[in-house]
């Protein structure tokens, strides 16, 4: 089972690389009453049947790990929001993209931890791919709004690659210092 | 930070890289992720190579983290690839581990042998290993 809500985010961006999306939107809101993720990508896509089937641990497409009878990513995240009362919602276009809403309340027993999100935003941008990802993350309260947007053309654009250990680590830097900044102003 | 000071540093650690001629450029690892690895901790094993290797100086090493590698039972796995030492896969890799793999068969050129769980042939494992 996940430990974050980090992992969950990370679980989520697999399916989408996997669903051959070349564009990834990650979108962090954080509020006083709850923190909801959404995420959308431009990959193949899923009907309705299969919509339906995804929500059951015993469901996998096979592809990947012929023989395998188990499919529990999308599973494991329904069950954290529902047992602390938080929402999951999934819609697809086969041909045109997935967009996954999830959300939990900040103050509900069973909910997740957020993790350290300067490395799940780090891990968005680091798979050895061929994508683009454009991550938002805003945190509201009562005394106000602030938020930071990446992307990962711009990494690499300033960085010239994303697979060697210098520039890993730049980028989790540069996601630690944005961090660090809107959660000094939270408080 | 910004995007300029982000591509100052890149520019500076670069500079610091030619200087060394570091001859980690064929080295890779490949940290498996998938349900099951991000489940069983394979995100902070990443994050304890790519520390480990900076505070070692092997910068220019390959880190992947990809998905599923087929061995769940024994997440978190890694693959490692490096001339001069035969292909493994290690599982059961925290972030101890990690570093150990750093220190032992990157750095020392030693199987870490508790923890192979696939490629070598047995001959090459020492006695105890899996």
């Amino acid at each position: 089972m996940h430990f974050s809500v980090g992992d969950f985010i990370i679980d989520l961006v697999d399916n989408s690389l996997e669903a051959d999306a070349d564009l990834i939107e990650v979108k962090i809101l954080e509020s006083d009453t709850d923190i909801s993720v959404s995420l959308r990508d431009n990959g193949k896509g899923m009907d309705q049947e299969l919509l339906s089937r995804i929500r059951d641990p015993y469901y996998t497409d096979g592809i990947k790990h012929p023989g395998r009878k188990v499919g529990l990513g999308i599973p494991f995240l329904i069950h954290a929001a529902e047992q602390c009362g938080g929402v999951f919602r999934i819609e697809s276009v086969p041909g045109e993209g997935t967009e996954v809403f999830f959300s939990f309340p900040a103050d509900h027993i069973d909910t997740p931890p957020i993790g350290d999100l300067a490395e799940t935003l780090s891990d968005v941008v680091l798979k050895p791919k061929e994508y683009e990802a454009v991550l938002l993350h805003s945190v509201h309260d009562g005394s106000g709004e602030w938020s930071y947007r990446v992307t990962r053309s711009e990494l690499i654009e300033a960085l010239g690659e994303l697979e060697s250990v210098v520039s890993q680590n730049l980028v989790r830097r540069y996601m630690a210092s944005h961090e660090e900044e809107i959660q000094g102003k939270e408080k | 930070m910004t995007l300029e000071e982000l591509r100052a540093l890149r520019e500076q650690k670069k500079k610091e890289l030619d200087r060394r001629d570091v001859s980690g450029k064929s080295i890779q690892i490949v940290v498996g992720g998938g349900t099951c690895g991000i489940a069983a901790g394979a995100r902070k094993t990443h994050a304890a190579f790519l520390d480990e290797l900076e505070e070692n100086n092997l910068t220019d090493v390959v880190v992947k983290q990809t998905g599923c590698l087929g061995l769940c039972h024994a997440e978190p796995t890694v693959e490692v690839m490096m001339p001069g030492m035969p292909t493994v896969i290690y599982g059961n890799v925290d972030d101890a581990v990690a570093r150990k793999i750093v220190h032992k068969h990157i750095m020392a050129h030693e199987l870490v042998n508790d923890h192979i769980y696939d490629r070598p042939a047995v001959d090459i494992i020492e006695k105890g290993g899996k």
